[in-house]
């Protein structure tokens, strides 16, 4: 299926190219716009963003599998992003992160069969001063625990 | 003690809030004075960058050729990823006026119109709250064409947001270059250095947010004032993270120079539980790991903690009980620096992978003391053979750590211990899929 980006995130686009002297730039906020319209960066999304910026499949495809946040298949609905690293981790974190994993039967990379919940086990988040942590979409809850975590994701609907 | 970067002053964020406290008569200020002069008061004020390399700010403002017909830019690093590290969000969400107003004094001090503001993809949040700043200076007059009308001066300049999209690479400076660029976030080889050529091969600075949010006091105040704060050496405030078993962790901004077991205890409450503490990493992850018994009287700046045996970083503590097993803590440390291997130099894609591996095996009770020796030699054959710090970042953790804590590596090695830890081993910039568990 072809993509199109909508009108009005073509107004978003037009105000990133304002920002520097050449187009290629952009290519971040597009993919991530891209993202955010379609829920996953498709094939179609990678031609569309190489047409616009006149750079080739190739080189968006390069972009988008350098950077963890482009993702090129559907997240669920929620996508839970547990940091595992120092300072979560001597807070807790693997409690939440495996706690998570068994509750919800999904592993890292994977989607609960509903496509409510996504899994990704992160890299830090920068908030380590109130860790653990986890990121649900673009939200952070800080000063967790495993009963917490799932407290928050029952809240969710 | 006064701060510098995150006074306690209730709804700083507000724009008014900050011009009733003095905010933007420093760029006045500044703008009165020639760019050579500003920089010389940056120079004698003695700032260093708070970006990990703890280099004189105005020293590289000076490496910016003064005539040349390309336009000069300069970027502001944001991109927080370091482990450990959680101080720039704060000025974000709590002074982002005064990041801006620096950034402005920066840009007319290197002779710059074009600034980039380039902050981590995962703080939404403080990208927003930083963007909602940056809208209400333009329409305060205070960036962009209007500057000129405001300030009554020639001089203007823009700032723009630039959010990454999850690569704790990008926060090297070659790397975020490229990354603005709109391209794979690789770091460059050095030289060239940024001032001569880096974005769109044109002279630019890159300077860390904290690093910039002390030059309008400063302008301010006058250098005698800054350089008389703290360590004469690496004067200021400095803001410290603190995390893991602390009773308070958060930011602590204090006088550089403070000694470490100070934050550990005054201002962070102490060990939960009273323990002890086994191990602290002074600096953020990357930075060499100090016995918990060796702490005594270490005070907090970039010379002492060098004299120490470890490096100021980004200022990022992270404070280790007796109970933690420090072979897991390198482990998930290792397969930190294995994912954000960028996988241009094989030392450091190869051996950030080796490491991760033999730590992992290290893990689930089957490492001997063969693969300790093994897991060393690996560590030293990366240092010094890659075209980024990220290879020392990598390296140094597994060094000092297998070093300082030899007797806990050691009997680790027979010992078997309950595997905890998910069993994968992958890196995400090198391969689609993940590498397959290791059976050696
Ligand atoms: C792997 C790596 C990651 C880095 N990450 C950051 C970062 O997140 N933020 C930062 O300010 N500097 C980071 N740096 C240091 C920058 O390269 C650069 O030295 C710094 O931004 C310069 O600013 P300063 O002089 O104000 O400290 C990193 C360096 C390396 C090697
Ligand atoms: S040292 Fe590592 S991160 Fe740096 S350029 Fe080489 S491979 Fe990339
Ligand atoms: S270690 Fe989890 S947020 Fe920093």
């Amino acid at each position: 299926m072809e993509f199109k980006f909508t009108e009005e995130n073509l107004a978003r686009i037009e105000k990133e190219y304002a920002k520097y002297p050449v187009k290629k730039p952009a290519i971040m906020k597009m993919l991530y716009i891209a993202q955010e319209q379609n829920g996953y960066i498709s094939g179609e999304v990678i031609q569309e963003v190489a047409r616009m910026l006149e750079i080739t499949e190739e080189e968006v495809l390069g972009v988008v599998t350098f950077y963890t946040m482009y993702h090129q298949k559907p997240h669920g609905k929620y996508h839970l992003q547990v940091c595992t690293n120092v300072s979560c981790m001597l807070r807790g974190a693997y409690d939440i992160y495996n706690k998570i994993q068994n509750d919800l039967g999904v592993k890292n990379g994977e989607v609960t069969a509903d496509m409510k919940f996504s899994l990704e086990e992160v890299e830090c988040m920068g908030s380590c001063g109130t860790a653990p942590m986890i990121a649900i979409n673009e939200d952070f809850y800080e000063n967790l625990d495993a009963e917490k975590t799932m407290q928050i994701l029952k809240e969710l609907n | 003690m006064e701060k510098i970067v995150l006074p306690d002053i209730p709804g700083l964020s507000d724009i008014e809030v900050y011009k009733q406290n003095g905010g933007y008569q420093a760029i006045k200020k500044a703008l009165g004075t020639s760019s050579d002069e500003v920089i010389d008061v940056v120079k004698k004020s003695g700032l260093r960058g708070r970006g990990g390399a703890a280099f004189s700010t105005g020293l590289k403002w000076s490496f910016m050729p003064k005539s040349t017909d390309k336009p000069k830019y300069l970027c502001i690093n944001g991109d927080e990823s370091e482990p450990g590290s959680f101080k720039d969000r704060q000025i974000f969400e709590f002074n982002p006026h005064q990041l801006i107003e620096g950034i402005m004094i920066a840009c007319y001090a290197i002779g710059s119109n074009t600034a980039y503001l380039y902050i981590r993809g995962e703080y939404y949040k403080w990208i927003k709250l930083m963007q909602k700043a940056v809208d209400t200076a333009y329409e305060n007059g205070l960036l962009g064409e209007k500057m000129k009308e405001t300030f009554g001066t020639d001089f203007h300049c823009n700032l723009y947001i630039h959010a990454g999209a999850g690569a704790y690479i990008c926060g090297e400076e070659s790397s975020l270059m490229n990354s603005l660029e709109g391209k794979r976030g690789y770091p460059r080889v050095k030289p060239p250095f940024p001032a001569q050529n880096g974005l769109w091969g044109n002279p630019t600075t890159i300077n860390n947010v904290e690093t910039l949010t002390n030059v309008p006091k400063i302008i301010e105040k006058g250098w005698e004032w800054f350089s008389a704060i703290g360590e004469p050496k690496h004067p200021g405030t400095l803001l410290f993270g603190i995390s893991g078993h602390v009773n308070k962790p958060g930011v602590y901004e204090l006088p550089s120079g403070t000694l470490l077991t100070d934050i550990i205890y005054k201002y962070a409450g102490g060990i939960p539980g009273d323990k002890k503490i086994k191990a602290v990493i002074p600096g953020g992850s990357s930075m060499p790991v100090l016995r918990g018994d060796s702490i005594e009287g270490v005070k907090m700046d970039a010379e002492s903690l060098r004299a120490a045996g470890s490096a100021i970083g980004t200022g990022g503590i992270m404070v280790m009980d007796e109970d933690t097993d420090l072979v897991k803590v390198l482990a998930r440390i290792s397969k930190f620096y294995h994912h954000e291997s960028c996988g241009q130099c094989t030392p450091c894609r190869e051996g950030t992978g080796w490491m991760e591996k033999l730590l992992h095996r290290m893990v689930e009770g089957h490492g001997s003391k063969r693969d300790l020796d093994l897991l060393v030699t690996v560590a030293k054959n990366i240092e010094g053979n890659t075209i980024c710090a990220l290879g020392e970042a990598a390296a140094w953790p597994v060094k000092f750590m297998v070093e300082r804590f030899r007797d806990e590596f050691e009997s680790k090695m027979s010992d078997h211990v309950q595997h905890e830890m998910p069993n994968e081993v992958h890196s995400m910039r090198h391969t689609q899929n993940p590498i397959a568990p290791v059976t050696l």
